[in-house]
């Protein structure tokens, strides 16, 4: 009876799961420009997949094999690493001046960032590298 | 049951994946490219992890945490690379 209700509940992780990736796929085809595409993984897909390592982790553990700690340190390093990625790759496209969708409001702030310098006086932050 | 709610939702991973492939055909600058090889990195450890489930396996685990730090790491070099035109200066 627990067995099953455990299974039934980690079908539905895993459903959820499969579903969110499969929503950040289809955004990623659909959207008008780069930086709308740039949300749809970064959100849906991170979400997605933590709920399958959630459903693993739990899986796992009711086969009574030893609790796993890789599916947690797998999510854990997927959700630090999502937004850095987003990030960087948001820069660099910034700094490519790759083009906007049409309706985009402030666009003065996409012509700001690539002139944009360190300060002057960092002196703690001198390595800091644009 | 739990078997073919894993055969469904590998379907469902596969079907993105076919869609990122999509994008990083045909995306238009080097940056799409880029984010779809991102997002595909991320499905493909959903799929490693969906076949671990499948086998009862847990040595598929390790795989999946060494795609998700080289993946990473390969993001932020063609990122710097984009950005700078150099990757260790």
């Amino acid at each position: 009876m627990m067995f099953e209700l455990f299974e039934i509940l980690a079908s539905a992780l895993l459903l959820i799961g499969g579903f969110f990736i499969l929503i950040g796929a289809l955004g990623m085809v659909k959207l008008p420009d780069f930086y709308t595409r740039l949300h749809a993984p970064t959100k849906a897909t991170t979400l997605g997949i933590g709920c399958i390592l959630l459903a693993s982790l739990g899986l796992h553990a009711l086969r009574g094999q030893s609790l796993s700690v890789q599916e947690l340190v797998i999510s854990l390093f997927l959700f630090i690493t999502a937004p850095v990625s987003a990030y960087m790759i948001a820069k660099a496209a910034l700094h490519r001046r790759t083009p906007l969708v049409k309706h985009t409001l402030n666009r003065q702030l996409s012509r700001d960032i690539v002139h944009r310098q360190a300060p002057k006086n960092a002196s703690t932050e001198a390595e800091c590298d644009d | 049951m739990l078997n073919t709610i894993l055969a469904l939702v590998a379907v469902l991973v596969g079907l993105a994946l076919v869609l990122n492939a999509i994008r990083l055909l045909l995306g238009p600058s080097t940056a799409d490219r880029i984010l779809a090889l991102d997002t595909m990195y991320i499905n493909s450890i959903a799929l490693i992890v969906l076949l671990g489930l499948h086998l009862g396996s847990d040595m598929y685990f390790e795989a999946a945490l060494l795609i998700a730090m080289l993946g990473f790491v390969g993001t932020a070099a063609l990122a710097k690379y984009m950005l700078r035109g150099d990757i260790i200066e």
